[in-house]
């Protein structure tokens, strides 16, 4: 897959339309994670915006965004960074094969950083 | 036997006064030329324009029918273009239905300041149209001369 | 049968080189109806005109058709030669033989071909041409103001000032509007009630110029030139011609717990009340919400202490009905309601203020005197943050998603005098974009940053909390990516804003159109930006979209100048062609009246025989000719086909349509 191919498939994804985003900040203001986000909520929407597909995929900030919707409620624009970041996780599971994330899969850096989050969004994931 | 011609079509295009019309003007003043086939009929707006006429036209054997509009939001009186595109839009669909092939009906936003693009999209249909053929789905049969 | 003329024109070598004249001059003769044709060098001059003349007077013309250049060019020319010669103008038709045929067409045979279309079609057109008279309908020489802002002070000061007798309608109990609240003004930093009361007294001095304060517009009938209006005047409880404006009333008023709107509810007023010391007209009301005289029957201290007898509990609403020629709309704008953004928390804490209230506690004349005080414990705030657009540019539905234009340069502004005040206080502003337009607005709000130190932040504030007093504001930095928290005393919000509610009402009254924003429409966005698609409805300030005081002044001034020029004529000319309704085949369904962007259609019961001595009364359409501009939006609608719209009739578009398709 090539990454224009990719950049398409995660805006589609996301559902969101990321040429909405005026560059306000408001989502990175509003973020409880944010200390820990590698890639901070407003910059995954212009990355995929400017289709920056692989170093979304290899962030640590997918394993770390809550998946509070903070960023959604408070976006002026009607953009959802969450589920920016949603559909960049799943980018990612889906390309581990089988739409699913087997334990032994999850690289090593990820592994101490696993934390609850994971949970939530795996239950949004496999509950739909 | 009858002469083998080439097809030249007959279009009809209705003009609002304020922008097309006078878009067509500037054209005409800047040498830009278009097919002598296009033929305008000044409205006042393009709201001004029957379904009626265009029905009419293609009755009597036009090929094309376009309407040319200010572009929206800037209609001199202020809504009209709207319910042009609204109509149109419903009736170009049912002559779709009736065999009257969508590219021979056409709504086009020039101002009175294109006159570039007022020829050009008039080359442009003509052409559209030349290609198609001559039409002659709802041709009157009362007035079709033998 | 109508006898028509053909004139050609060469127009020099302009058609002629193309078309060839003779050819086509020659072979209209034969066309139906046609009994004199004609070519000539230049139509348009004096010789061409001339000729035009003696024919139709010759041949008893009953309709003519030119070949020529373009009919916006020379038709106004031709149709009063035609005039001139006895002929009724709109028996003439002018066919575009040059701009659209001889100009674009390069080929002798193809162009003259072309020019013998088009002028068969205008005369096709022309046989069903019917003499059309342009109307005529008197103008009332005085002009309404609905709104006592600045716009409308300054709207209603021109109109007076080229003589003619304005009535300013403001809803409040003074003039002077959103104006009269502000404490300082962008670029130049002067102070608004200096340069805005004068103006007010003006307004109060002026001879020609009537104040109706406290009084709202109930009715609008008429048209351009002829409106009749409903004006209610709100029972105020004091009588205007008496009071003097003492305040012993304010001072002995028991009822003092009303909250001040003036000063944006920050302290509480008295029930009887004037507004604020240089209020126009100078006089108090009561709050009858408030008053416990008007409430409970049993107080009357106001009535008793009023030296002049002034008080009245008995008032009632009274209306008075005004003829005007031309309605100024100046409603102007308020600040949007912010409680749906919890986020910034301020609902729930009294130290984060709007601009406006900000405005306030800083003006001289507001509830501190002048010194910023914050609202919870009245302490000097040390650490001040800004925060802009608040519900500016926000599509998420609890905000406007247009720009309010003018919170930069306040908010640069604010900054700056707390830092000229206060060199103490810690100054931050969130902003997303700082847009200054405007002659010495970017120096301005560049002053604030380099010579005053303001602290500008690339981004948006997330959430506003309290902890421990401290206002903890936090939001991104974007330049540096980081978030900051910036724990402060005083948050100010830059409030959106949106055109005062009460213009729903004018512009339904008005039969004015209003966008999704509840901005009034203005008739073309660049070219006519005062005039309302209403004909004698013009706009002026916030009501239109938003703006500062100079650009609201200008379009003041630019109102008047319509309003004068509408003023002058005695007689209103009408376009003839217009809309025209055949009653007999009406069936009342109303369509016509809901396309019509101009409202000049209505109703009327009418009484039709119906045969048998008998009559029977129907619903039918009526156009006014002098608001219908004749667009047709109307006839296409008309599901009877009983709209028509002189000069462009359905049978006219009809037999042009039929001749263009004639091979």
């Amino acid at each position: 897959m090539d990454k224009t191919e990719m950049t398409e498939i995660m805006k589609e994804i996301s559902g969101t339309d990321v040429r909405k985003c005026m560059k306000c900040g408001k989502c990175s203001g509003r973020c409880p994670a944010y200390k820990d986000m590698d890639i901070k909520p407003h910059q995954f929407v212009t990355m995929l915006e400017k289709g920056k597909v692989e170093e979304l995929l290899n962030c640590s900030a997918i394993w770390n965004c809550f998946s509070c919707m903070a960023c959604v409620e408070r976006c002026p624009r009607g953009v959802a960074p969450a589920q920016v970041i949603e559909a960049v996780r799943t980018t990612f599971t889906r390309a581990q094969n089988n739409n699913g994330l087997a334990a032994e899969d999850i690289p090593p850096i990820v592994d101490e950083l696993i934390p609850q989050q994971l949970l939530v969004s795996a239950y949004r994931k496999y509950n739909k | 036997m009858q002469e083998i011609k080439e097809f030249v079509p007959n279009i009809v295009a209705f003009c609002c006064n304020w922008c097309s019309y006078a878009g067509a003007d500037l054209a005409g003043s800047g040498r830009l030329s278009y097919p002598a086939n296009v033929k305008i009929i000044r409205v006042p707006c393009s709201c001004r324009v029957n379904p009626m006429f265009i029905l009419k036209a293609f009755q009597r054997g036009a090929d094309g029918v376009i309407l040319c509009g200010c572009h929206p939001g800037d209609c001199h009186y202020v809504t009209g273009n709207y319910y042009t595109r609204r109509r149109m839009a419903m009736l170009f669909d049912f002559l779709n239905y009736m065999g009257i092939e969508k590219e021979r009906t056409r709504v086009e936003w020039v101002s009175a300041a294109e006159g570039a693009r007022f020829s050009q999209v008039m080359n442009d249909f003509v052409k559209k149209i030349t290609e198609l053929g001559e039409n002659r789905r709802i041709t009157d049969l009362r007035v079709k001369e033998k | 049968m109508q006898r028509i003329g053909v004139f050609i024109c060469w127009c020099g070598s302009n058609i002629a080189a193309t078309v060839d004249v003779k050819r086509v001059a020659e072979a209209i003769k034969a066309e139906p109806g046609v009994v004199y044709s004609a070519d000539y060098q230049y139509m348009c001059s004096e010789n061409g005109q001339q000729l035009l003349k003696n024919a139709i007077k010759e041949h008893n013309l009953t309709g003519v058709v030119i070949g020529s250049c373009s009919p916006r060019m020379h038709e106004a020319t031709f149709r009063r030669a035609a005039a001139e010669a006895g002929l009724n103008p709109y028996m003439l038709e002018v066919a575009n033989i040059r701009e659209q045929c001889s100009w674009i067409h390069k080929d002798m045979d193809e162009a003259t071909e072309k020019a013998l279309i088009l002028i068969r079609t205008a005369i096709a057109k022309v046989r069903l041409n019917t003499p059309l008279q342009e109307g005529e309908s008197p103008v009332t020489k005085r002009a309404l103001v609905i709104g006592g802002g600045i716009a409308g002070i300054q709207a209603a000061l021109d109109i007076a000032e080229a003589g003619f007798e304005v009535d300013i309608v403001e809803k409040n109990a003074t003039i002077g509007g959103r104006m009269a609240q502000l404490d300082k003004t962008f670029p130049t930093l002067d102070c608004s009630a200096c340069i805005l009361t004068p103006k007010m007294v003006d307004c109060a001095q002026s001879d020609k110029i009537d104040i109706l304060s406290y009084s709202e517009v109930e009715e609008v009938k008429g048209f351009v030139g002829n409106f009749k209006v409903k004006i209610r005047k709100k029972a105020r409880y004091v009588d205007e011609k008496k009071c003097t404006g003492c305040k012993v009333c304010m001072e002995k008023c028991p009822s003092k717990k009303g909250l001040n709107e003036f000063n944006m509810n920050l302290n509480n007023r008295t029930a009887i009340y004037i507004p604020f010391a240089q209020a126009i007209p100078n006089v108090a009301v009561i709050d009858p919400e408030q008053c416990i005289k008007l409430k409970t029957g049993k107080c009357g201290i106001c009535q008793k202490f009023c030296g002049a007898g002034a008080i009245n509990y008995e008032m009632k609403d009274e209306f008075v009905d005004r003829e005007y020629g031309a309605i100024v709309v100046a409603t102007g704008f308020r600040p949007i309601n912010i409680d749906a953004f919890n986020e910034y928390g301020y609902s729930d804490n009294a130290d984060v203020i709007t601009s406006l209230e900000l405005e306030r506690l800083m003006n001289a004349a507001g509830p501190t005197n002048g010194v910023l005080l914050r609202p919870s414990d009245k302490t000097h705030p040390k650490v001040i943050t800004f925060i802009q657009c608040v519900g500016s540019r926000d599509v998420s539905g609890c905000g406007k998603p247009y720009c309010s234009k003018v919170c930069c340069m306040y908010t640069a502004k604010h900054a700056m005098l707390i830092r000229e005040k206060y060199p103490d206080t810690e100054v931050h502003v969130f902003y997303i974009d700082v847009r200054t337009p405007g002659k010495n607005y970017d120096e301005f709000y560049r002053r604030a940053v380099e010579q005053y130190g303001v602290d500008y932040i690339k981004g948006m504030v997330g959430k506003v909390y309290n902890e421990n007093g401290k206002l903890m504001v936090q939001g991104s930095n974007l330049i540096d990516n980081e978030q900051v928290i910036i724990p402060s005393d005083l948050v100010v919000l830059a409030t959106a804003i949106e055109p005062e509610p009460s213009v729903r009402k004018i512009a339904t009254l008005l039969t004015a159109s209003i966008d999704t924003n509840n901005f009034m429409n203005e008739s073309h966005p660049k070219l006519r930006p005062v005039e309302s698609p209403t004909a004698g409805v013009y706009l002026a300030g916030m009501c239109q979209g938003p703006k500062d005081i100079p650009e609201t002044v200008s379009q003041a001034s630019a109102c008047a100048a319509k309003v004068i020029g509408l003023l002058v004529k005695d007689k209103l000319k009408t376009n003839p062609c217009v809309a025209h309704c055949n009653e007999m085949m009406c069936n009342g369904c109303s369509q016509c009246a809901n396309v019509c962007a101009y409202g000049a259609i209505t109703y009327v019961d009418k009484e039709f025989r119906i045969g048998g001595g008998k009559t029977e009364v129907r619903r039918v359409a009526s156009v006014n000719p002098a608001v219908c501009q004749g667009c047709g939006a109307c006839t296409v609608t008309c599901p009877s086909g009983a709209m028509d719209l002189s000069g462009f009739s359905s049978k006219q578009i009809m037999s042009e349509v039929e001749a263009i398709c004639k091979r």
